[in-house]
């Protein structure tokens, strides 16, 4: 069952990325925010135009692996000084060198769980329904080869006429109304 | 002179000025359809059942080896004293060395941004995922009971028993398991847009389904993809120290004994290199059928031959530099079991393994892999592949069997002839391992298809004025 009624938004199709940015860009730059773009592979410059220069994901990184790396030596130290001390070759307990190797790889194993799934969350996936896949041409284009641009129903600035006029404006192949 | 400047006009594109990964003529669709086609035909090739049958006769043998060694114990193997380790450790040192090429291929060289490496990443780490389980089942079996394999994780039992953190055993636990956690993510990461590609793609709506559901609703938003970079940037950066540590640890198992032989610091970096060596010598081994069999040679093009050839190139020699250190050591050392343990290695018993993995690993690849002429001969990077494979099997051999059997006391050596399990379990491995690539081929993409646009000239942004629309 569809979240709410009404339409989602209107996407633009381009042939080439550099359509798709120089449109993005002209977008942004005359006040749009709720757009985001659709390419088949990773278009830096995409991003930029819409005006997403960062995101959270290498700080959780980082935590991830300092958590998980602590989490370790903590475990060891416990475990070889109080839960289970054994007496090897007359070393101490507290043999902390020893240590440093597990930790260093619960340090990466953390940081690389934290990564990939801090991108998921943020990224809101899984998601299998979304509106953009009720647009005809969505389907054969956006892995494929086309370049999609997409202005939001929840924009300020939308308007289902003018902001048509406005996609078109920029000689796209189509503009479509995409329902939710 | 002449023929090698009109290579060079070839490599490069006169379009862009830049060198050519991808055959040239191909588009972002063409290239979709090529690696699609592949996963969604509704006929499979005849061929591929062929080898299925081969490969799981294969996995099947390994299935009898494994419940006959459940049933009987690790008594039905050649291992004893003095040799303890046998095929087991050999084969899960083998295994896990052939699985460090994939994450080199995925993560370093894309951190040295390295593109070419765009078409064989994914299938390269596929065979590490395969390899690091063929790896992993080899201590878990050697331990006499599989069952309890449980116990070298840190888990609060009733018998209030802890792993002992000082044993480089216990280090190893810790750097497989987390090798093949962090490789499953990176592989299935990398995977997704291209499974929204098949969702896409597909006729059939049970295809669309399971690849819908694999892909988690990929649509292939800008603020999707920049996360999705960053976290494959941040997954690369940690991948590569971490396949680094891996086979420094378990070159720890052997260089922190006493036995002559093993305790020697060359060791980690020697391992590392060797790992690599074997690697990218598997890649070959898989890549070279594969991109005949389902006509990829636009894909991976020989300049992809050509590049493995000189990555083996380098590390053959790092690894012949640790094969010379060792034989410097055993006489500079003045240590006499030390230089009984080289002697007995290369004139002993079992010499003749020493020169075999001399012949194989040094003689033949390091004297004819410096020829373009031959990095580019598919039929012979084929066939060198094969004899590094086994070059190092036999390393591993040597390494292991010829310390154990004659280390310090005449009176406590001993001898070791691998028995019809010991091979049974080995071969089974490795039928096992194909069984799992060719249902990889089949089912997954086993191209990037999402790196691969990122080589074709029209995936650049270029000034309107430069010439943007060449597709």
């Amino acid at each position: 069952m569809p979240a709410r009624e009404g339409t989602y938004g209107l996407l633009a199709e381009f042939d080439t990325p550099g359509d798709l940015v120089r449109a993005a860009r002209q977008a942004y730059q005359d006040g749009w925010r709720r757009l985001d773009c659709y390419t088949p592979y990773p278009i830096e410059e995409a991003a930029e135009a819409i005006g997403f220069h960062r995101n959270k994901v290498p700080l959780v990184t980082l935590i991830g692996g300092l958590m998980g790396g602590a989490a370790m030596f903590a475990l060891e130290t416990w475990i070889s000084v109080l839960a289970y001390p054994i007496n090897s070759a007359g070393r101490p307990t507290y043999s902390w060198p020893a240590f440093i190797v597990p930790a260093y790889e619960w340090t990466i194993l953390w940081a690389g769980l934290s990564a990939g799934f801090c991108m998921l969350a943020l990224n809101h996936l899984p998601a299998l329904y979304h509106p953009l896949f009720n647009a005809p041409n969505f389907r054969d284009g956006a892995t494929t080869d086309k370049f999609f641009l997409c202005l939001e129903a929840l924009d300020p600035k939308f308007d289902l006429v003018q902001s048509r006029s406005y996609l078109e404006g920029f000689k796209p192949l189509s503009v479509v109304e995409v329902e939710y | 002179m002449a023929t090698s400047k009109v290579n060079l006009k070839d490599r490069v594109d006169p379009a862009t000025g830049e060198y050519r990964v991808i055959a040239p003529g191909e588009t972002f669709r063409s290239v979709t359809e090529k690696i699609t086609r592949i996963v969604l035909t509704p006929h499979t090739p005849l061929g591929w059942f062929a080898y299925f049958a081969v490969a799981g006769a294969g996995a099947t043998m390994l299935m009898v080896a494994l419940c006959w060694l459940f049933l009987k114990g690790v008594g039905i193997w050649a291992i004893t004293q003095p040799v303890a380790w046998g095929f087991a450790i050999i084969n899960f040192v083998w295994w896990i060395g052939i699985g460090h090429a994939g994450t080199l291929i995925s993560a370093i060289l894309l951190l040295f941004k390295q593109s070419w490496r765009n078409s064989i990443s994914r299938f390269a780490e596929a065979m590490t995922i395969f390899a690091v389980a063929c790896a992993a089942l080899f201590p878990v079996i050697h331990v006499g009971r599989p069952w309890l394999g449980y116990w070298l994780f840190p888990l609060p039992f009733t018998m209030t028993v802890w792993p002992q953190f000082r044993s480089p055993l216990m280090w190893d636990v810790f750097a497989v398991s987390t090798y093949a956690t962090i490789s499953v993510v990176f592989w299935y990461i990398g995977m997704v847009p291209d499974f929204g590609t098949f969702r896409d793609r597909a006729q059939s709506k049970f295809a669309q389904y399971i690849y819908g559901i694999l892909s988690w609703g990929w649509r292939g938003s800008a603020r999707h993809w920049m996360r999705y970079e960053t976290a494959s940037l941040l997954l690369a950066g940690l991948a590569t120290p971490l396949v680094l540590s891996v086979h420094t640890v378990i070159s720890f198992d052997f260089a922190v004994a006493v036995l002559p032989g093993w305790h020697t610091t060359i060791f980690p970096p020697y391992f590392v290199a060797g790992a690599i060596y074997s690697g990218f010598a598997m890649v070959l081994s898989l890549a070279i059928p594969l991109r005949k069999y389902y006509h990829l040679e636009a894909l991976v093009t020989e300049r992809h031959i050509d590049n493995c050839g000189k990555v083996m190139l380098v590390t053959g020699f790092i690894v012949a530099y640790g094969y010379g250190m060792e034989a410097f050591m055993a006489w500079y050392s003045a240590d006499h079991w030390e230089a009984f343990t080289f002697w007995n290695r290369a004139f002993g018993p079992m010499g003749w393994a020493y020169w075999c993995l001399i012949t194989f690993n040094l003689a033949i690849p390091l004297t004819t892999l410096w020829s373009r002429k031959l990095r580019t001969n598919i039929t012979f990077m084929f066939i060198i592949s094969l004899v590094v494979n086994t070059g190092m099997w036999l390393e591993r051999f040597v390494i292991i069997v010829t310390s154990l059997t004659r280390d310090f006391l005449p009176s406590a050596w001993g001898t070791y002839r691998a028995t019809k399990w010991d091979y049974m379990t080995f071969f089974g491995t490795v039928g096992f391992f194909v069984f799992m690539f060719l249902l990889f081929v089949r089912f997954l993409p086993m191209i990037p298809m999402n790196e691969i646009r990122l080589l074709l000239p029209g995936a650049k942004i270029r000034p309107k004025t430069g010439p943007e629309v060449i597709r």
